[in-house]
C-alpha cells in the first residue's frame, strides 16, 4: 500500500472499524486530522460514498506487519460529529482536540472537549474554508468633492 | 507571580459550544484559556481525571471510574494545585505544565500549550509548493532540514517524481547531521537542566561545527529550505568530505567527554535512573514515538522498519533501551548520535556522482547561467517563482523519522499550485501527552528532569 491510498469507511462503523483494525494489530495511531472540502464538495469519490463537506483522516500504524494504513470518514456540515478514539487509543486526545480546535469537528466520548492551540474564548475554527483570514479591512471614506 | 491563580474556573464540559464563562472576578489571571487548565477535581470528569492522573491504559470494558473513586490517599484539601510556565526556563520554551501535588509528589499534570501557535498550517495553504518548505522549515526549529524533507517527500509522491540519486543522498547525509546536531543540543539543555553547566557549553560547543557546515552549504544555519520538492537547492561545495569527515571523527571523541561528565557522573545518574518510567504498553497506547517509545525497548525506527530515502543501503542499528526511565531516553540519544555518526562515514564514500535536482522543466528552474542567454529561461524562471506548479489532484501521507519520533505530512492537492490542506503530525505534540504519566508519583523536583527527557520543541507542538 502506498502512500497515496487511502480507504473510505462510514461514519457509523468508523469506531467498530478502528477498533477491528486495533485487534488486527494496527496498535499505534500515527495520526489524527480533519480536512474541510467546502470548495470541493463535488469530489471525485468512490461510489456509495456520500458527498459531505468535512473528512477526518486518521492514520494507523501496525508496529507488528510494518504497515500503515489510512481511513477517511466523510462528516456533514450538518452535524460535524464522530466517536471520539481515545478509547481504544488515549493518544487521540491531543489530537482530536486539535481537529476540534482547528476545524470544528465534534468528538462524542472524548475527556476533554476544549480548545488546545487556541484560546478558549477564541470565535470560529481558522481551518474551515469560509473562515476569513487576516487581513485588516481598508475603510475608504467618501471623500468631498471640491470641485 | 502576583496574581492569585484559580485554575480552571467553572467547567462547561457537556457542551462544547458553550464559551468558557467569566468566573469570579479578581480571582482569574488574565488568560482565557479555561477550560484548557487543570480543574478541582469535582468539576473534572472521570475520563479526564484518569488521564491526568497518567492511567494511560484503557480500563476493562463496563468499569467507570468515579472521581471520588480514584486509589489517591489524599483528599483534595491537602493538595494545592500549581502553574510551571509558560516561561519557566526548563520548559524550553513555552510550555506551560499544571500540576497537583501533595507536598512535593506529583498526581495530576496537564500541559497547557498553544502559547506559540501562529497558524502555520492555515498559512501553508496560501503559499505554492516551491514556498511551502519556508514555512514547514520554521516549525521544528531544531531539525528545519527533517521538516523540509518530510513536506518535499509528500509533494514529490503527488507529483510522481522520482529524484536523482544524488539529490536522495545529500538529503540523507543533511538529516542525518541534523538529527546529531539537534541531539547535541538536547545533550546540552539537558545537561543544563540537570545542573551540569559544562555540558551546555560542550554541546553547543559540537552543535557549532555541524551548524558551520550547514552554513557552508545551505547559506544559514536555520531554517534553511535547502530540500525542496524535486531535490536540494544547491550542490555540496568541493571539499564537503574533509568538512563532515572531521566532524565524524570529533564527534565520537567528544560524546567520551559526556559520557565522564554525565553517564559516569553519580549525581546526575541519581537524578535521572528510574526517574519517570512509562512502559511499552503504556507508550504505544499514548501514540508516542522516536526516543521516548525506543526507550521503552520498542525498536521502531521508520528508517529501518518503513524506509524512505536510501536508509536501507546503510548499515546502522536502532538504539533501544529497557526500562523506559529517564536514563533510557538520555541512553538512546546519546547513541543515536554515534549511530547517525556511523551513517554520515558511509555516505561520504558511497555518495554518487551526478545531478543535485531533478531535470523536471516543470518543477525545477532554470540554471542561472541559461537566464542570461535565453528568453524562454528568464520567462520560465518568473512563471515558476510566481505561480508555482500544478501538483495532480490527490491526498498523500508521508512520515519520516525526526530526532523527536514520527514527523509525518498530509497533504491535500486539489490540482492547484497551492495545497488545498497541509497537516504536520509533530511528534513533541503527540509526545507531550505521556507527561501525566511519567510525572505520576514523582517528586516535583525530578519534572525539571522528565520534561526535559521528552525533549519537546515548542515550535513544533503548538505550530
Amino acid at each position: 500500500m502506498s502512500d497515496l491510498d487511502s480507504t473510505f469507511v462510514e461514519r457509523e462503523n468508523y469506531f467498530q472499524t478502528v477498533a477491528g483494525l486495533r485487534e488486527d494489530g494496527y496498535n499505534l495511531l500515527s495520526d489524527l486530522c480533519a480536512v474541510d472540502y467546502l470548495d470541493h464538495i463535488d469530489r471525485a469519490l468512490p461510489e456509495g460514498v456520500a458527498r459531505e463537506r468535512f473528512e477526518v483522516v486518521v492514520s494507523l500504524t501496525s508496529i507488528s506487519l510494518k504497515k500503515k494504513l489510512r481511513l477517511r470518514v466523510l462528516v456533514p456540515e450538518s452535524d460535524p460529529e464522530v466517536e471520539s478514539l481515545f478509547p481504544l487509543y488515549p493518544g487521540a486526545e491531543a489530537m482530536e482536540r486539535e481537529a476540534y480546535d482547528l476545524l470544528g469537528i465534534r468528538f462524542r466520548g472524548h475527556p476533554d472537549p476544549t480548545r488546545i492551540l487556541l484560546p478558549q474564548d477564541w470565535e470560529g475554527h481558522p481551518l474551515r474554508k469560509d473562515y476569513s483570514v487576516g487581513r485588516i479591512p481598508v475603510q475608504f471614506k467618501e471623500v468631498k468633492r471640491t470641485r | 507571580m502576583t496574581t492569585i491563580h484559580t485554575p480552571g474556573g467553572p467547567h462547561k464540559h457537556p457542551d462544547e459550544e458553550a464559551r468558557y464563562q467569566e468566573a469570579e472576578p479578581g480571582l482569574i489571571a488574565e488568560t482565557s484559556e479555561g477550560a484548557q487548565e487543570m480543574g478541582p477535581r469535582s468539576s473534572t470528569k472521570s475520563e479526564e481525571l484518569t488521564k491526568e492522573f497518567g492511567a494511560a491504559l484503557r480500563l476493562p470494558e463496563g468499569i467507570e471510574l468515579d472521581p471520588g473513586d480514584i486509589n489517591i490517599e489524599t483528599s483534595e484539601d491537602q493538595t494545592m494545585i500549581i502553574n510551571m510556565g509558560p516561561q519557566h526556563p526548563s520548559t524550553h520554551g513555552v510550555l506551560r505544565i499544571m500540576m497537583e501535588l501533595e507536598g512535593e509528589t506529583v498526581l495530576r499534570t496537564k500541559p497547557v500549550i498553544g502559547y506559540l501557535h501562529t497558524g502555520m498550517e492555515k498559512t501553508a495553504e496560501g503559499l505554492t509548493y516551491l514556498q511551502g518548505s519556508t514555512n514547514v522549515t520554521r516549525m521544528d526549529y531544531l531539525s528545519p532540514l527533517h521538516n523540509e524533507l518530510v513536506f518535499s517527500l509528500a509533494t514529490e509522491a503527488l507529483l510522481g517524481l522520482e529524484i536523482p540519486d544524488r539529490a536522495t543522498w545529500i538529503r540523507m547525509l543533511m538529516v542525518e547531521l541534523n538529527r546529531m546536531s539537534s541531539h547535541l543540543m538536547w545533550m546540552a539543555t539537558n545537561g543544563m537542566d540537570l545542573g551540569s553547566t559544562s555540558m551546555m557549553i560542550y554541546g553547543f560547543r559540537e552543535r557549532e561545527m555541524i551548524l558551520s557546515f550547514f552554513e557552508k552549504v545551505t547559506g544559514l544555519r536555520m531554517n534553511h529550505n535547502y530540500i525542496r520538492p524535486g531535490g536540494v537547492a544547491a550542490d555540496l561545495p568541493d571539499g564537503w568530505e574533509d568538512d563532515v569527515l572531521a566532524i565524524v571523527e570529533n564527534v565520537p571523541q567528544r560524546l567520551k567527554e559526556y559520557d565522564q561528565v554525565l553517564t559516569g557522573q553519580p549525581i546526575f545518574r541519581a537524578r535521572v535512573d528510574g526517574v519517570g518510567i512509562i512502559t511499552q504498553e503504556q507508550a504505544i497506547a499514548l501514540s508516542t514515538t522516536g526516543p521516548v517509545l525506543r526507550s521503552t525497548g520498542v525498536p521502531w525506527d521508520l528508517r529501518k522498519d518503513i524506509p524512505y530515502l536510501a536508509y536501507d543501503q546503510v548499515d546502522f542499528d536502532v538504539v533501544v533501551g529497557s526500562v523506559g526511565d529517564t536514563f533510557d531516553r538520555y541512553a538512546v540519544r546519546f547513541n543515536e548520535i554515534l549511530e547517525s555518526n556511523r551513517i554520515v562515514a558511509q555516505i561520504i564514500d558511497m555518495m554518487p556522482k551526478g545531478d543535485y535536482k531533478v531535470a523536471s522543466k516543470k518543477v525545477t528552474p532554470p540554471p542561472r547561467k541559461r537566464i542570461d542567454e535565453s528568453m524562454e529561461a528568464l520567462i520560465h524562471h518568473f512563471k515558476i517563482y510566481t505561480e508555482g506548479y500544478k501538483v495532480p489532484e490527490g491526498e498523500v501521507y508521508v512520515s519520516i523519522e525526526s530526532p523527536r519520533g514520527e514527523l509525518g505530512c498530509y497533504i491535500v492537492s486539489d490540482g492547484t499550485a497551492r495545497p488545498y490542506r497541509m497537516h504536520i503530525r509533530g511528534p513533541s505534540f503527540v509526545n507531550l501527552q505521556s507527561l501525566p504519566t511519567m510525572l505520576h508519583g514523582g517528586f516535583i523536583a525530578d519534572a525539571v528532569a522528565v520534561i526535559s527527557s521528552v525533549d519537546p520543541v515548542m515550535g513544533e507542538v503548538d505550530r
